[in-house]
């Protein structure tokens, strides 16, 4: 069992959470060239060991934040509200 | 050695104590003409029909661990070919044609049980959309029977199909050749018949690096050394993406890890593989006379192996809505495989944009039952440089080009589907 700290509501059970994928992808400019989309829309790094991602605390704040985890171990390293840097870790 | 009942005669006689290798456990040569990275069902299955059908004999396959250790021994041992749509429904029952002569044609029987695949349905949603489908599989030929309650409760007593029941069961999208095949024969099986074609099956040799020149491949450096080819072949669905990442790929897939579980085992209480989409759930009775079961993905990205106990309640609760006199049961035994998820829940089997270098991958959860074909087509697309074209729908290039085969209409969520 995850237990996720929340940065709002502090550690909860990964029960109240629900995932939201890789955190680092970024929406392209509006007038990007098609590739820079394709990559968006499929593209994943999809690394073996930290693994920068958006949790949504569903059943908590409702607020979605960024946790950074080991995909080899599940070990969360940290966790951080959307504007805030991520530390811990080596992603 | 042929097996048969003679030999099996003959080995009795000697208490069973002279029985010759499966296989053998060769050196890694400095070079050879095709390269298979990945000693599961799918790898196994390429070396095999590389050897057979295309007339290639020095071949090897470079396993990380050992035979079958990955998703070959982790998953439920489905196999049936009831989608929707049509590169899906002809690449399946292409799979299901080839499971049904499989043990005759490795001499190695791999138990396949047309024991039938039933989906429930809970809701006229759940009608309309199985209905839909099963004229779908009929029309490309396959075969698809719809169910109603009545006979799903005489064939199943142990179901519940009572009106009162939690998840009431409205009928169900039965496919009678659909059934299971014993997983670890199946890479037992394809091991043997290829090393006696003369594939070198080489374990415990994880591949490091992917050399590449001029835009081909020209070998890959592995820690019991470097291995020179023209041919390399990934079959290594949960790590397609750090190998293709050595050949400087990035694909549309991400790695989940995908649960399973058994109880205790019990005399024989059900005959049939019953699945249900609605509470994401399928069980079936092994021939030892467990209960195997799984339901849905842990839903975040892994590489563990292992998944957490928020998943296996799910699904023994839905076990227990649908089969209460399940309830004495015990979980004998729980375990994760990981899973490429793809973007469209489709797999790729194809050329990849370097020379010589092709993969099967992307199976999401269900890699198992396309083994044959998989092994058989991507056999075809590393002999020819080109594929075949009962995979030419697979290709990577799919997803930048708009083709995707999205059978769940779910879009580019790699854990929707």
């Amino acid at each position: 069992m995850l237990l996720i700290p929340c940065p709002w509501c502090g550690p909860r059970s990964q029960v109240e959470f629900t995932y939201g994928g890789d955190a680092t992808v970024r929406r392209p400019a509006q007038d990007a060239p098609e590739a820079a989309w394709f990559a968006y829309v499929y593209l994943r790094d999809n690394p073996c060991g930290p693994h920068d991602e958006l949790w949504l605390h569903g059943a908590g704040c409702r607020r979605w934040f960024k946790v950074r985890r080991d995909t080899r171990t599940h070990e969360i390293l940290g966790s951080a509200r959307l504007h805030q840097t991520l530390t811990g870790g080596q992603a | 050695m042929k097996y048969s009942i003679f030999s099996l005669a003959r080995n009795a006689l000697s208490h069973h104590e002279h029985w010759p290798l499966a296989w053998r456990n060769p050196a890694p040569k400095p070079r050879y003409d095709a390269v298979i990275i990945g000693g599961g069902g799918h790898g196994l299955a390429t070396a095999y029909y590389l050897a057979k059908e295309h007339g290639l004999a020095d071949i090897a396959v470079l396993e990380k661990g050992y035979l079958g250790g990955g998703n070959t021994g982790r998953n439920t041992t489905i196999v049936r070919s009831n989608y929707h749509l049509d590169p899906n429904a002809h690449f399946y029952e292409l799979s299901l044609k080839l499971w049904e002569g499989l043990s005759r044609d490795l001499n190695f029987n791999v138990m396949y049980s047309a024991r039938g695949v039933l989906n429930l349905v809970h809701t006229p949603a759940d009608m309309d959309a199985a209905i839909r489908r099963g004229n779908a599989m009929r029309l490309n030929g396959i075969d698809a029977k719809f169910m109603t309650t009545a006979e799903i409760a005489r064939w199943i007593p142990n179901l519940d199909c009572s009106p009162g029941a939690r998840f009431p069961i409205h009928g169900g999208l039965l496919q009678p050749r659909g059934g299971t095949v014993r997983h670890d024969a199946v890479a037992w099986g394809y091991a043997r018949a290829a090393d006696a074609r003369g594939v070198d099956i080489i374990q415990q040799c994880e591949v490091t690096g992917l050399r590449i020149e001029d835009g081909a491949v020209v070998g890959v450096d592995t820690t019991r050394g470097y291995i020179a080819t023209p041919k390399v072949g990934l079959a290594v669905a949960g790590n397609s993406s750090r190998l293709a990442a050595m050949a400087g790929l990035r694909l549309p897939i991400e790695t989940h890890v995908l649960q399973a579980l058994v109880s205790d085992p019990v005399k024989p209480v059900l005959d049939a593989v019953v699945t249900s989409g609605a509470v994401h759930f399928y069980i079936s009775q092994s021939d030892k006379g467990e209960l195997v079961m799984g339901g849905d993905l842990d839903f975040c990205n892994s590489y563990a192996q292992r998944g957490n106990l928020p998943i296996i309640e799910h699904v023994v609760a839905a076990c227990l809505a649908l089969f209460p006199s399940f309830g004495r049961l015990k979980v004998m035994r729980t375990w994760g495989g990981i899973c490429d998820m793809t973007m469209d829940g489709s797999p790729i089997i194809g050329t990849l944009p370097v020379r010589g270098l092709t993969m099967t991958g992307g199976w999401c959860y269900g890699g198992f039952k396309a083994t044959p074909a998989s092994g058989w087509l991507h056999a075809y697309t590393m002999a020819r440089g080109e594929p075949h074209p009962l995979n030419a729908a697979f290709t990577l290039g799919r997803f930048a080009e708009g083709r995707t085969i999205d059978e769940k209409g779910a879009g580019p969520v790699p854990w929707a589907h």
